[in-house]
């Protein structure tokens, strides 16, 4: 399989806190990597700078061999990367297909066009994309209004719309119901593989991450401390103690 | 070497009474978040109480002088109160412009309670006892009360520390400037902490007011004039901290002290280009930090389903047209004239409504482009004698480049801080009308704008205004609707989902912008030679402020709205103006009791109400 993202000694640091640390990892075409850790590992802020949100104070970020390191989100985003939200984020003010719309205008650079209507703009495709979400019949229904289960496979929808080579979902099912994130992770984990997408997601449910990722990485405190299938990581005896502790806090081995 | 002491001093001594009503405007904001337009008007007041009271109690002697003052500061800070109590409480969960726009309506509303009291005539104040004399600086004679004003500043900033890290009442209040949510959660009496934070900044504004009189005379445009200096104080230094205003408030003081002797004739446009180059260097001002906390969590009211004339509406709208095109040959002069103004206050306000509703600009300065477009006219016609069509291709185009210029500035800023970079250059704008007297004629405005021979009839010129201002506002409905109004409403509705589907959020603000300026430009440009000649106040606050009224009175959240605003606006204020001298009151009254009453505007609420009347039926 074709590396799509690859990332190599990646580091950011706030004040004094190097949040995170030469982070090195690769993701390949059809594969779901999970990036895990406690809070406060670093998983958000290196999230944030594959996307461009954030400048990395060094390494290289590389899509499909090309270097995007420290491009702004759109320009990282027109060199085919989707992305989705913590905190979903949709067009309140359109309909669910509007936003899938809007989505594959951006997509087809058509956004400085100032003829027609947007809605009757790639009608055909935006009812591909909700039909594969399983939203196609709710399609007229405003995004304000929707379950929030919902709004995260509009979301999904909305982030496949420039048919994107790599897949970035920061915490893809924080507040779903537990037959819901499984439903999800599904619907993600199908797509990526038919399409050959490299998915890279932060995740705190450790089933999902154990059911649906191909492989995971750990992070600890802005290091990555593991790497590797999900049943080698979960025997990982540094993995354990990140999550579990030691218990050398309270001993006398501190 | 003297002169530049003595203007320095000069400097100074305006700086204090600048940093009086700024910081109180400051402390005022951190808390309630509500940027107070009626600040300037407490500041009035404190000056014209002072006067009476000081006159009552005979205030020759020292003790009568500074009670005077004292006690006209005391009543300010009660008239505050009351604002809070009865207007302000109720609209704390407002949309921040519906805020700013109900304060400017207790700017209305005290203006002519000033003017029914007071009078129209200037007042003059007593001098100040035992700072009558001079002081000889360095070969010149120096007021003594400057040297005073002088002290003032930098005793009340360090009262002001004091008083907010040494006491409970002030660390509550620092705690509420920073999370206001979190100081409720910890069992605050809310309402009594914004009360008396309102109180105790009206009490600033008041003494400001009340400590001028010595200085000035006391004048029923102080409001007006403080407010727009001081809003340039509080944005240079940073909305919510104190000696960020003090700074300011030197830095601006010094400015005007040396424009006023180096260039006269632009001083205004001087402070509020020390603001733009600020703002733009440091978007949050000298010592203002990133709005954080409850600030940015902001309102959770989801926007509705913005979508396209459903048949009802279109009708209404088809019915409507078919009124303007088929009524006027049956009006007469004053009939025709008036659904003129209508037509062209129409586009004005479709045009702010772009950059405000799809846009999300939330723009406090629109009559800039609405003036530059008349002014462009109208020069065009006095120095280059062009025709009208000519003139008319120049409005659009001069607000246009305007927008352009300015835009890039304000696209870079959101919410609040967006709203006073727009005002500001709003006022350089006016400023440059008002003081470049040699090109526009100044105050007096430039005369004599008519148009073409074929459009001097009143009749014939309507259905020219109607057809421009109605294509004008077909195109930007079309734009709305179109894939880049899309793009623009969804950087709107979620900047960094736009961002990460690959839009350029900033230049397509930046075109929002342009765009609303230019057909702003255009019904300004009709404006012109409607009126036949051009003034300042084309360019001023109240021209801004009747544009937002028309939105807000419409709705922003609607297409339509701002057309239906336009009409009821234009209408309401063409009867009040006949029945009453006291129309500002009543206006304000109105704009107060609307901001209550129908926060979501009257389309929106007409809306919200159609809805509820079909979930009824379903």
């Amino acid at each position: 399989m074709s590396v799509v993202l690859e990332v190599s000694g990646l580091s950011k640091s706030f004040g004094g806190v190097q949040a995170v640390d030469g982070v090195s990892f690769a993701v390949s075409a059809g594969e779901l990597l999970a990036l895990i850790g406690p809070n406060g590992a670093g998983k958000t802020t290196c999230f944030n700078m594959l996307n461009g949100q954030l400048k990395p104070d060094s390494g290289e970020v590389a899509l499909a061999g090309r270097r995007i390191t420290g491009l702004p989100p759109r320009v990282v985003a027109r060199s085919g990367v989707g992305r989705t939200f913590q905190i979903t984020a949709t067009y309140g003010s359109m309909s669910v297909r509007e936003n899938v719309q809007t989505a594959l205008i951006a997509g087809h650079h058509g956004e400085w066009s100032l003829m027609g209507k947007a809605t009757d703009k790639h009608q055909a495709e935006a009812d591909a994309l909700l039909d594969l979400v399983g939203m196609r019949d709710q399609a007229a229904r405003a995004c304000g209004v929707l379950a929030y289960g919902d709004l995260k496979r509009v979301e999904l929808a909305v982030a496949l719309a420039n048919e994107p080579r790599l897949l970035l979902m920061d915490e893809p099912t924080a507040g779903m119901a537990p037959n819901e994130r499984i439903a999800l992770m599904d619907l993600a984990a199908e797509i990526a593989k038919s399409r050959s997408i490299a998915v890279l997601f932060t995740e705190h449910d450790m089933d999902v991450v154990f059911q649906h990722a191909d492989r995971v990485i750990v992070l600890d405190r802005g290091k990555l401390i593991a790497e590797g299938t999900a049943p080698e990581v979960r025997a990982n005896p540094q993995v354990q103690a990140v999550y579990l502790g030691t218990g050398t806090t309270y001993g006398a081995a501190g | 070497m003297e002169f530049l002491v003595i203007q320095s001093l000069n400097g100074l001594a305006s700086a204090s009474s600048l940093f009086l009503v700024a910081s109180g405007l400051s402390i005022i904001f951190g808390v309630t978040r509500i940027v107070n337009f009626a600040h300037g008007s407490f500041y009035m007041l404190g000056a014209y109480i002072a006067v009476t009271i000081i006159a009552a109690i005979g205030g020759q002697d020292a003790l009568g002088f500074w009670t005077g003052i004292l006690l006209a500061a005391l009543i300010v800070a009660l008239i505050g109160a009351l604002v809070e109590v009865v207007i302000l409480r109720r609209i704390y969960a407002a949309p921040e412009l519906f805020q700013l726009l109900a304060t400017f309506g207790v700017v209305l509303m005290i203006q002519d309670i000033t003017l029914a009291i007071w009078g129209p005539e200037d007042k003059l104040g007593p001098r100040a006892p035992g700072f009558r004399s001079f002081v000889m600086i360095m070969g010149s004679r120096f007021p003594s009360y400057e040297l005073f004003l002088i002290v003032v500043g930098p005793v009340v900033l360090l009262a002001l520390w004091l008083l907010f890290n040494r006491t409970r009442w002030g660390t509550l209040v620092r705690a509420a400037t920073l999370d206001r949510e979190m100081v409720g959660a910890l069992g605050v009496n809310q309402r009594l902490l914004f009360t008396s934070v309102f109180m105790f900044g009206s009490f600033l504004a008041g003494l400001g007011g009340a400590l001028q009189l010595p200085r000035e005379a006391v004048t029923l445009h102080m409001d007006l004039a403080m407010i727009t200096e001081v809003f340039v104080v509080v944005v240079v230094g940073g909305l919510g901290s104190i000696t960020g205003a003090y700074l300011a408030a030197v830095l601006i003081g010094l400015v005007h002290a040396f424009g006023i002797v180096l260039f006269p004739k632009s001083t205004l446009v001087l402070a509020f280009l020390v603001m733009a180059i600020v703002l733009v260097v440091k978007p949050y001002g000298l010592l203002g930090r990133k709005p954080s906390g409850h600030a940015a969590r902001g309102q959770a009211i989801p926007e509705p389903l913005l979508s396209p004339a459903d048949r009802p509406t279109k009708l209404l709208g088809a019915a409507v047209l078919a009124v303007l095109i088929l009524l006027p040959p049956f009006l007469g002069d004053y009939g025709v004239t008036f659904m003129t103004e209508l037509v062209i206050f129409a586009l004005f306000a479709a045009s702010l409504h772009f950059v405000m509703g799809p846009g999300g600009m939330h723009s406090f300065g629109h009559a800039a482009y609405f003036g530059l477009g008349a002014y462009g006219a109208a020069l065009a016609v006095q120095w280059l004698a062009a025709p009208m069509a000519v003139g008319l291709l120049i409005s659009p185009l001069a607000a246009g480049l305007a927008g352009l210029l300015f835009g890039w500035f304000c696209v870079r800023l959101s919410g609040v801080y967006l709203a006073m970079l727009t005002l500001a250059f709003a006022q350089i704008a006016w400023a440059t009308a008002f003081q470049w007297v040699e090109i526009t004629g100044g105050d007096n405005g430039i005369l004599g704008v008519w148009p073409s021979e074929w459009a001097k009839p009143k009749l014939v010129y309507f259905y020219l205004a109607l057809a421009l201002a109605g294509a004008g506002i077909m195109a930007l409905r079309h734009l709305i609707f179109s894939p880049f109004g899309f793009a623009l409403r969804a950087s709107r509705d979620a900047l960094l989902r736009a961002e990460a589907t690959g839009l350029n959020v900033q230049q397509l603000q930046w075109a929002g912008f342009t765009i609303a300026a230019v057909l702003a430009g255009l019904a300004g440009g009709l404006f012109a030679f409607f009126k036949g000649s051009v003034f300042p106040t084309y360019l001023s606050i109240p021209k801004s402020v009747d544009a937002l009224l028309m939105v807000l009175l419409g709705g922003v959240q609607t297409v339509s709205g701002p057309i239906a605003g336009a009409f009821v606006f234009a209408g309401l204020e063409e009867q009040l103006v006949r029945i009453t001298a006291y129309w500002r009151f009543v206006l304000g009254l109105i704009i107060v009791l609307l901001v209550m009453l129908f926060p979501k505007g009257l389309a929106g609420s007409v809306l919200a109400w159609r809805e509820r009347q079909s979930g009824d039926r379903s």
